[in-house]
């Protein structure tokens, strides 16, 4: 178990962000029910949310619960401008920051006690100062471990502080509903309270073979662990996610090669793109198909080299879901197509390969094919980073319709996972 | 017939006295001293009959095929995505030998002189790389090697290397390896006719030097050399971690008779593994452009038209990118 010796981490939580930001561009959408979003709530304000509303929700049914709803186009570029902008104000006070999404962060403020004292005056110093500097409401968690502090951090909402101290996190912690676990969601509290577990307590009196049981394996003793507040995770500066993808439903429709080569391409530009802003490539590539009834099947394929070209992993996306699609003759209809690339390994340098004219040139980084790519996808790139995402793409995916949800939406929402 | 690595391990650990094999029934028997060693058998009618030895093509001194096997069967692929490149190719012209090894990143090519059984011979054979090596290491006891090639008919499809075994060993040593089969990479055109640069480096103290610097740079992580007029200077490491650099001494020339300074970057053990094959106190290496392929090869031009030794080892660069 980690020895803190004392409620060192905070956990940094902006309040209704989106809508938070829209209220504080527009002074006079402040203290009023506002949504972000149109077809489907995105974000929703606190007075909103004092009617029912939620995020995710279609925006008829919003407008029902909520009929002086007033719905607001997103300003998702001041979404990213504002929160790193919060998060720079948390590294005044310590290095030790783990931004985990657009809108909130884990610190470990163990070394900064000496400097700006106790970190419950270090938590009001940055709800103080991210209202003043920013203009944001902000609700800091702080405890001896990351879950705690997370809970802490909900428990406080909106525009609050909590501190539990170290030795009474158990005292802390039993009353409050399950559903504060991070992981526990509708299904599985619904689950938990059909057999009498509403608390937290009431969970961690169950024993951990019970709840695995119930659960399966991993999930039940990770909740059984944060239950009893054990919790070994340490704050992690360079946060690196391990994989990166992106998922498409679509209803539920024939796979044609048009259908097929459009989404993957679709979502294969979406991947790589973010591959290549980060400097790294993937040499594993998965592939998720979902048929109708749920049933899903997945095929990967592992590359001698990293790749983060849009058009290489389009093309072995849409052969591994062939491939896919051909073991399953029998499913008529797909529901969902996923692109996810693991295994990753840094792309800021290149070994390049002899021109030896070889069959899979075009899909290894490093042949004159693999390079004319290479260069397109930059190419590409630099023009979105001054004209905007829509400014340029690949043929089969830009003469599509993939623009439902807000293209920056998603990509916020991508940012985190 | 029993389990040969057994057999081989026992050998081995036996203290130097006399050893007696028998056969006890089923069993063999292993006595030396007073260790004694009961192996069971296999079923003879198991093992499977050996190829004949195709026909001999000629024959080579042992020493040299050894040294210019080990210099190409570097460059040999390692992973079997691409099994042709997992060989290297041999090409036959008369008394001209070429040996030729690619992973896709360098292309080792070895051209020497051989004694043909007939004048006139023509042949090609693609040979398993690591067998290859492996074959030509245990020959060196004797003078000379022979190679078995067939062209059609008894042994078609193998390659067969007889000579004498490591010193002390008594008796021919023979060898069939399968060839691989697929076309061949065309490599020829990748060397280069013309270059825009040449760089003379002393090849021990610039191995050394690259061991040194590549300490900072983990795993395939380039080593980037700048050459000015006289000296080179490498590079390794990254902004955020460890860093090293080194400079000595270098010969640059630049063919357009320009004196800007010459960048280019390297996976550090391609580039050792090329440095050991030169086999030269001076490594010379031939530069067009820091995305084209280098040329490293011994600095003795002369010698080497003389004799009709050739080495030269082409190493694709890496690209650094921001």
């Amino acid at each position: 178990m980690r020895k803190a010796g004392g409620a060192t981490i905070l956990h940094a939580d902006l309040d209704a962000y989106f809508a938070s930001v829209e209220q504080l561009l527009d002074p006079s959408l402040r203290g009023r029910p506002i949504a972000v979003g149109g077809g489907v709530v995105l974000a929703a304000s606190y007075e909103a949310r004092a009617f029912g509303v939620r995020g995710g929700m279609p925006g008829r049914r919003a407008r029902q619960l909520c009929p002086g709803l007033r719905f607001v186009g997103g300003h998702f570029h001041e979404y990213t401008r504002l929160g790193d902008q919060v998060i720079g104000v948390l590294r005044d006070f310590t290095p030790l920051v783990e931004r985990i999404s657009i809108d909130e962060a884990f610190l470990d403020v163990s070394g900064a006690v000496h400097l700006f004292g106790a970190p419950a005056e270090i938590a009001e110093a940055i709800r103080h100062r991210v209202r003043a500097e920013i203009g944001l409401p902000i609700s800091v968690g702080v405890a001896s471990t990351k879950h705690l502090a997370k809970i802490a951090s909900q428990v406080a909402k909106p525009d609050g502080l909590v501190v539990v101290d170290a030795g009474r996190e158990r005292e802390f912690l039993e009353p409050l509903p399950v559903g504060l676990i991070w992981g526990v969601g509708p299904v599985t509290g619904a689950r938990l309270a059909g057999l009498g577990i509403r608390t937290i307590g009431e969970l961690a009196e169950s024993s951990t073979s019970f709840l695995e049981h119930l659960l399966g394996k991993a999930a039940g003793a990770k909740l059984s662990a944060l239950a009893t507040n054990v919790d070994l995770r340490r704050i992690q500066v360079t946060r690196r996610a391990s994989s990166v993808g992106a998922q498409a439903a679509l209803g539920a429709g024939v796979p044609t090669p048009e259908l097929l080569r459009t989404t993957l391409g679709y979502l294969a530009d979406r991947v790589a793109a973010r591959l290549r802003a980060s400097g790294r490539g993937g040499r594993t590539v998965t592939v998720r198909v979902r048929f109708t009834g749920l049933r899903s099947v997945t095929r990967s394929l592992t590359l001698a080299a990293g790749i983060s070209a849009t058009l290489t992993l389009t093309d072995i996306a849409v052969e591994l879901a062939w491939s896919a699609l051909a073991d399953h003759p029998r499913e008529r209809e797909i529901t969902l197509l996923a692109v996810s690339v693991s295994n990753l390994v840094d792309d800021v340098v290149l070994q390049l390969e002899l021109p030896l004219d070889l069959s899979d040139d075009a899909y290894r980084p490093g042949t004159v094919a693999g390079a004319a790519r290479w260069r397109v996808d930059r190419s590409v790139d630099a023009i979105r980073a001054r004209f905007g995402r829509d400014a340029v793409g690949y043929a089969t995916v830009a003469l599509s319709d993939f623009s439902r949800v807000p293209e920056a939406f998603r990509e916020l929402a991508e940012r985190g996972s | 017939m029993v389990s040969g690595r057994l057999l081989a391990e026992i050998s081995r650990s036996l203290p130097a006295q006399p050893v007696d094999v028998s056969v006890d029934g089923a069993r063999v028997v292993v006595a030396c001293g007073t260790a004694r060693f009961t192996l069971p058998t296999l079923p003879v009618d198991d093992y499977p009959a050996l190829p004949e030895m195709p026909a001999t093509a000629g024959s080579i001194g042992a020493d040299v095929f050894a040294a210019a096997v080990a210099q190409v069967a570097v460059a040999a692929g390692r992973d079997d995505t691409l099994p042709v490149l997992t060989g290297v190719r041999i090409e036959i012209e008369d008394d001209r030998v070429t040996l030729a090894a690619t992973d896709r990143y360098r292309l080792a090519v070895r051209e020497l002189r051989w004694q043909p059984e007939r004048a006139g011979l023509s042949a090609v054979a693609l040979v398993p790389a690591r067998t290859l090596a492996d074959t030509a290491k245990a020959l060196t006891g004797g003078a000379q090697v022979t190679v078995s090639l067939s062209t059609g008919g008894a042994g078609e499809g193998l390659i067969g290397f007889s000579g004498r075994g490591a010193t002390g060993q008594i008796g021919q040593r023979r060898t069939t390896t399968r060839l691989l089969d697929g076309e061949y990479v065309k490599y020829r055109s990748l060397l280069p006719d013309d270059s825009s640069a040449n760089a003379y480096v002393e090849t021990g103290a610039f191995v050394e030097a690259v061991k040194r610097v590549s300490l900072v740079a983990p795993r395939n992580t380039p080593v980037r050399l700048t050459f000015s007029d006289d000296q080179v200077t490498l590079e390794a490491g990254a902004n955020d971690d460890a860093q090293a650099s080194e400079s000595l001494d270098a010969k640059f020339v630049s063919r357009d008779g320009s004196t800007e300074e010459f960048s280019i970057a390297f996976n550090p053990s391609y580039l050792l593994d090329g440095l050991g094959a030169v086999d030269s106190d001076t490594t010379r290496i031939d530069f067009t452009s820091p995305t084209k392929p280098a040329v490293l090869r011994g600095s003795k031009e002369a010698d080497a038209l003389a004799t009709g030794d050739d080495y030269r080892y082409l190493l694709m660069p890496v690209r650094l990118s921001g």
